[in-house]
């Protein structure tokens, strides 16, 4: 069912319906639904309508500003950027990290990700989740919840400072700090950092647990409506550890079809490209990532925290492990795949992360002085990180001159993309066919949207063949001319 | 007469031949400027350093002092049109402080910050300008060039080498390398010379060492340039 709804048969005598911008997501999007005269679905598609150009403007530049450089992609994940490139610098230098260099990038990390998640969780899709998806609609966001349910709102505030207050220590800033270059970083964790990060850990744990309870609770409650709302199966994509662990700085790819058997394992992630490929659409600027083994049709997948839940075989802290059993539990043995259960994932990566820092905490190598290393000068660097929204892919080539000259960078969003889609056209078919529209339906599919928590201005990146149309209208608005060039670069009328 | 001037009205010493810069930097008295070096020949090009003098302006890093002068310095109006020519500056170059190696320790940057100066205000000129990294230690980013002559300076008086210079005229002024190829690599720059360590900016820079210092510790990060260069930092 992939690809059906993609692209009606005969879309000039079907009425437009559009929504924009999407709302609740970082950056900026547009669903356009085409609809017969009984509102019958017949096209429906989620397009990305920003347009950024990293992979170009960073060749000429030196390759050790590419890390704090290309974190102005996003102002919500930079640090997953940030730490993308210095992994594939790190390369560059021929580095080995010392303890404290990886512990402090990865305490960092663990930061941006507590961050996002209570970003994403409290302030974006809480309102839909507490409320309901077709509330009154002047109340259902964060004022609304912070009106309805105060101390939910005041935990999650908390969660996101305390999150952007570990980015800060380590990073410099909350937002776009400087902590980590090329083979290590930049300071070490005084102790009096550590001891002010230390004092408020309990509380951060406790209400991450609450967090979880909270989903649970909210998707316990109608579970057959939660499971079915957009559902579809997929492959999952994800980092993991060596032993299978679920593993948000390093690790190999695992990929695992629909049916939860093996795509490929443990695989070098600096060989990604014979692994993914991928595929630009006329009708939007996010391109579409799909596993080679499977090819285009069939090779689709979903990355972010519900694809590392599932896929993983445990997550090395005890509370989140314990929560990531219940969640296996209730999807029978086997992994979940409804739209609604990321939300489920994303709170218990959440608090992986509060039990993460804490452990970290407790790690006398973040006190240490051994900050940076290199080794052999290599020409090609490739880093992969597991960002908030999922695996997050920088790949640069630098030249004698140490001048970036190519920069391939594929965006967690971007991996999600045939999968938005899906869940768009999921739900569309479910709730919206042949009914009347009201803003509280149309809002069916922003949900569905927002269980990826899409970042749309980090994935629209691409420069150089992105497909363009432009359309002449006459005063009526009647379509005189149309000229579009295609994703290869080949102009048609 | 006393060899005494007055600047926003306190009265400060100075020695002959001394010029006002020098009275003031000795007194403690902090005069906006980028292309003044006390180590270097005074060169009046960025016009900063402009005071008024018993009603004139004039470049402070040029004017010797005299006995009487009464100057002005700390004052809205040559503090607005130092936050003009600043704004030229920035808009004429292509400096993005965000992403630069050298925020925090930029001297264009920290007097931006000790103007008030809170958006470039002229249309950006975004210039194309080459960047050369063909030595293997040193990075030269005309982008961030404000044309100060300080390298050229340095490399003249100090390093006895005369790699740097400037060609073309008015805004089609760059910053030129004395080689065969015109290329840094192919200079007799060294890492270690005089001409590395002076640029106020980040046009010229020791390769690999971008974001070494952490954000709270760099040269500006808890003190204005005016502390900062009444105390004796320049580089």
């Amino acid at each position: 069912m992939a690809f059906e709804l993609e692209s009606a048969a005969h879309p000039e005598n079907l009425k437009r319906v559009v929504i924009e911008p999407v709302t609740r997501v970082e950056g900026h999007g547009k669903v356009t639904l085409l609809l017969d005269e009984d509102n019958r679905v017949h096209q429906a598609r989620f397009h990305i309508v920003e347009f950024r150009g990293f992979e170009k403007f960073i060749q000429g530049r030196p390759y050790w500003e590419v890390p704090v450089l290309v974190q102005r992609l996003c102002g919500i994940c930079p640090v997953s950027h940030h730490l993308a490139a210095s992994k594939a610098m790190d390369m560059i230098v021929g580095a080995r990290l010392t303890p404290t260099a990886e512990k402090l990038r990865r305490l960092m990390h663990f930061g941006q990700i507590l961050q996002s998640h209570a970003l994403h969780f409290y302030y974006l899709a809480s309102p839909d989740l507490l409320f309901g998806f077709d509330s009154d609609v002047a109340r259902r966001n964060i004022v609304g919840v912070a009106a309805a349910y105060p101390e939910i709102a005041r935990q999650g505030v908390a969660l996101r400072r305390y999150g952007q207050e570990v980015i800060r220590i380590t990073a410099g800033k909350r937002v776009h700090g400087t902590g980590s270059i090329p083979g290590g970083v930049n300071k070490n964790l005084s102790m009096e950092e550590r001891d002010t990060l230390l004092k408020e850990i309990d509380d951060m744990i406790a209400w991450s647990q609450g967090a979880v309870e909270l989903v649970k609770k909210v998707y316990g409650g109608r579970p057959d409506f939660h499971n079915g709302f957009g559902y579809f199966r997929s492959s999952f994509m994800s980092l993991v550890r060596e032993d299978g662990a679920l593993d948000l700085y390093h690790g190999g790819l695992r990929a695992r079809d629909e049916h939860g058997q093996t795509i490929f394992d443990h695989v070098d992630y600096t060989h990604y490209w014979d692994y993914i490929h991928e595929e630009v659409k006329p009708w939007s600027y996010m391109k579409f990532p799909f596993i080679r083994s499977k090819g285009r049709e069939e090779g689709w997948y979903r990355v972010g925290p519900l694809a590392r839940v599932n896929n993983c075989d445990l997550i090395p802290t005890p509370l989140a492990e314990a929560e990531r059993k219940a969640f296996k539990a209730f999807g029978g043995g086997s992994a979940l795949h409804a739209t609604l259960a990321y939300h489920w994932a994303r709170m218990i990566e959440m608090l992986h992360c509060v039990e993460g820092i804490k452990e970290l905490l407790h790690d006398p190598d973040l006190l240490g002085d051994d900050l940076v290393t290199q080794g052999q000068r290599g020409f090609r660097g490739v880093g992969v990180i597991e960002a908030p929204r999922g695996t997050l892919i920088h790949h640069y080539r630098v030249d004698e001159d140490d001048l970036i000259v190519r920069a391939n960078l594929i965006v967690s969003t971007t991996h999600n993309n045939q999968a938005m889609n899906e869940a768009v056209r999921q739900v569309a078919l479910q709730y919206l066919d042949g009914q009347n529209l009201t803003e509280g339906l149309l809002n069916y599919i922003e949900v569905a949207i927002r269980a990826f928590d899409p970042c749309l201005s980090c994935a629209t990146h691409a420069l150089g063949q992105m497909p363009l149309e432009v359309e002449l209208q006459d005063a009526a608005g009647q379509v005189v001319d149309r000229l579009a060039r295609n994703g290869g670069g080949e102009t048609a009328r | 007469m006393s060899d005494t001037l007055t600047i926003d009205g306190k009265e400060i010493p100075y020695r002959p031949g001394q010029t006002i810069m020098d009275a003031a930097m000795a007194a403690g008295v902090y005069i906006p400027h980028l292309c003044h070096n006390p180590e270097f020949k005074p060169h009046g090009s960025c016009k900063l350093c402009m005071v008024n003098v018993n009603g004139r302006n004039v470049a402070s890093c040029t004017m010797p002092a005299a006995s009487g002068m009464t100057v002005l310095n700390d004052t809205p109006e040559l503090n607005g049109a130092r936050r003009s020519l600043l704004q030229m500056l920035f808009a004429e170059g292509n400096h993005l402080c965000p992403v630069c190696e050298r925020s925090g320790n930029c001297h264009l940057q920290a007097l931006a910050y000790y103007l008030g100066m809170t958006n470039p205000h002229y249309v950006q000129f975004y210039p194309s300008r080459e960047v050369d990294a063909s030595h293997p230690d040193v990075l030269l980013d005309r982008n961030r060039c404000i044309m100060c002559e300080l390298c050229v300076r340095a490399s003249s008086e100090v390093d006895g080498k005369d790699v740097f210079g400037l060609s073309g005229r008015g805004i089609q002024t760059r910053l030129v390398v004395n080689a065969p190829t015109g290329l840094l690599g192919d200079s007799a720059l060294a890492v270690s010379d005089k001409a590395v360590q002076v640029c106020p900016t980040g046009a010229l820079l020791i390769k690999r060492q971008g974001y070494r210092v952490p954000v709270g510790r760099r040269m500006f990060d808890h003190k204005p340039i005016s502390v900062v260069q009444t105390e004796g930092g320049h580089d």
